[in-house]
């Protein structure tokens, strides 16, 4: 994170600048990004701020900033972070209760059979990792969360599944993540849950934040259907 | 009093400038494909910049008006008729309770913008109305559905008409297929030969475009970058995926993505793309951010001074 060219600040359009913070996804360089997001948002004429594993986009009122003065107004920004100051403020722990099976996770034998497991220890490994919101993409809400335990990492299915109903939970190479509304989508699905990932009428409109830690929680067949949980959805 | 649906068309949308402040969590910004079309709308109109109008795309749409007010017409020639007779864009024209507005089959371009004398009223979904079908919001209904038949689109009813067109020289070309590329922070992953055949040939536009973005086929260019780390995509960025075949991202773009980029279409560039039809042919050619900071600010000032 020390190195001399980062942050590297770089223009992409006359209403957008790319901050890079790091070559490599890490905790600390996320962190750092988050951050620096917050800083940002509260400045006059920032439109948009997009933050990813490495990287923040910033989009910025073309009527308030050129490309010198928008780089100042970032560049005063960062200079007032503490880079060696990663730890987060405030981090907050979302838990996420899944019933986990072949009901609802028709994939959970094959991703068992890959990682030469048991469909009991693939449960155990995917809820007893804790794991943190890198990038928020795809579609509104969907949270991409690192990283999963070696044992579980698995490739994303050949063919796409053109429908995958809202709440699976799913895994992919070294990631997992739940769907916030029917979409197309490669993942493999392990299971699901009954809590909304996205919801327009709520304060934070989307129940995971970059830079919050995540966890997984079995629950019943049961508890998932008075949780409000659908059985259906394929 | 309102607007009433006849005829839905193939695809009209009310949009506003977008909504924007939300791309953290994914959602995209919606908004109008040609912005400068539709800022000279509510400009005609003397309305607030964000006033609510109707993108029609490719035309077939068809309004009754149950109210007098003053409508402005802007981009693409529809072919739009008031009572069976012809109307030219970029101009303003007094409707009358019972009046029949048409729009048929482009002429040239694609997307009009119908604006309504103190914009359509809706009730904004955070913050905006623009209309993202695929995301299920924004709209009449909040939920990001087009427009249906039947659907009643209000306004204040306004008896008082003023005749005002747009300056001839403020009209943007439709016809000129060149579009300003700013050269991205990814552009030197593309070798010399990649970068000269991008901005040399001329590239189709796909059958496979919409609002997300412009599929465009033609001379394959490859990026030395093997995939890069999902990153912010900013509005125009140009992908070059696997195929080497670019996608222009444009108003309903995903908000993060990791194609390499070799560069970013400005706000000017993306309305006259937005307005070419599958089949049509463009060229890229580069520019820098200092002329694209120039070009917007022209544009702007002579939206300014015309108010």
């Amino acid at each position: 994170m020390s190195h001399d060219n980062f942050p590297n600040l770089a223009m992409v359009s006359n209403q957008a600048c790319l901050l890079t913070f790091s070559q490599v996804i890490s905790e600390a360089t996320s962190n750092y990004i988050v951050q620096v997001t917050q800083h940002l948002s509260t400045l006059a004429g920032i439109v948009d701020l997009v933050p990813s594993y490495t990287t923040l986009l910033v989009v910025f009122n073309d009527d308030d900033y050129d490309r010198f003065a928008i780089f100042k107004a970032i560049n005063q920004a960062i200079d007032a972070i503490d880079p060696n100051d990663f730890s987060l403020k405030d981090q907050r722990e979302v838990v996420i209760p899944v019933y986990y099976g072949k009901e609802v996770g028709p994939d959970i034998e094959d991703v068992a059979k890959h990682c030469k497991l048991s469909v009991d220890e693939v449960i155990k490994h995917h809820h007893e990792t804790t794991y943190r919101a890198y990038a928020i993409g795809f579609t509104p809400g969907f949270a991409f969360l690192g990283n999963t335990p070696e044992e579980l990492h698995v490739p994303r299915k050949t063919t796409p599944r053109l429908k995958v109903p809202i709440g699976s939970v799913a895994l992919a190479e070294n990631q997992t993540a739940v769907y916030p509304s029917v979409t197309p989508g490669g993942w493999q699905i392990i299971g699901r849950t009954p809590v909304n990932l996205i919801d327009w009428g709520s304060e934070n409109l989307a129940l995971i934040a970059i830079g919050d830690s995540v966890r997984f929680e079995p629950i019943s067949r049961d508890e998932f259907l008075v949780l409000g949980g659908q059985l259906d959805g394929f | 009093m309102a607007f009433k649906v006849i005829k839905p068309g193939l695809l009209a949308l009310l949009q506003d400038l977008g909504r924007h402040g939300h791309q953290s969590i994914g959602l995209t910004t919606g908004g109008p494909m040609d912005e400068i079309a539709f800022r000279w709308g509510n400009a005609l109109l003397d309305n607030d910049s964000n006033s609510a109008q109707i993108e029609i795309t490719f035309g077939m749409l068809t309004l009754e008006a149950q109210a007098a007010t003053s409508i402005a017409i802007t981009g693409a020639d529809l072919d739009a008729t008031l009572n069976d007779k012809s109307l030219t864009p970029w101009q303003t024209y007094a409707i009358k309770k019972g009046d029949v507005l048409a729009f048929h089959q482009p002429v040239w371009g694609l997307r009009a913008y119908l604006a309504v004398k103190g914009g359509f009223l809706c009730e904004p979904t955070l913050g905006s109305v623009a209309t993202v079908v695929r995301e299920k919001i924004g709209g009449l209904t909040g939920k990001g559905d087009k427009l249906q038949k039947g659907d009643v689109l209000a306004y204040q009813t306004c008896h008082e008409h003023q005749q005002r067109s747009v300056p001839r020289l403020a009209i943007p070309h439709y016809g000129n297929k060149e579009i300003p590329v700013i050269l991205g922070y990814q552009y030197q992953s593309f070798s010399a030969l990649d970068r000269a055949n991008f901005f040399s040939s001329d590239y189709v536009v796909s059958s496979h475009s919409d609002r997300m973005g412009y599929r465009l086929e033609g001379k394959a260019i490859h990026s030395e970058l093997n995939g890069i780390i999902s990153e912010g995509i900013a509005y125009g960025a140009i992908q070059i995926p696997k195929d080497g075949q670019p996608i222009v991202l444009l108003q309903d773009r995903q908000t993060i993505g990791g194609y390499p980029k070799i560069g970013c279409v400005t706000r000017v560039g993306g309305g006259i793309l937005a307005q070419q039809k599958p089949g049509d042919r463009i060229q890229f050619t580069p520019i820098t951010v200092d002329q694209a900071e120039r070009e917007r600010h022209l544009q702007m000032a002579r939206l300014a001074q015309w108010r």
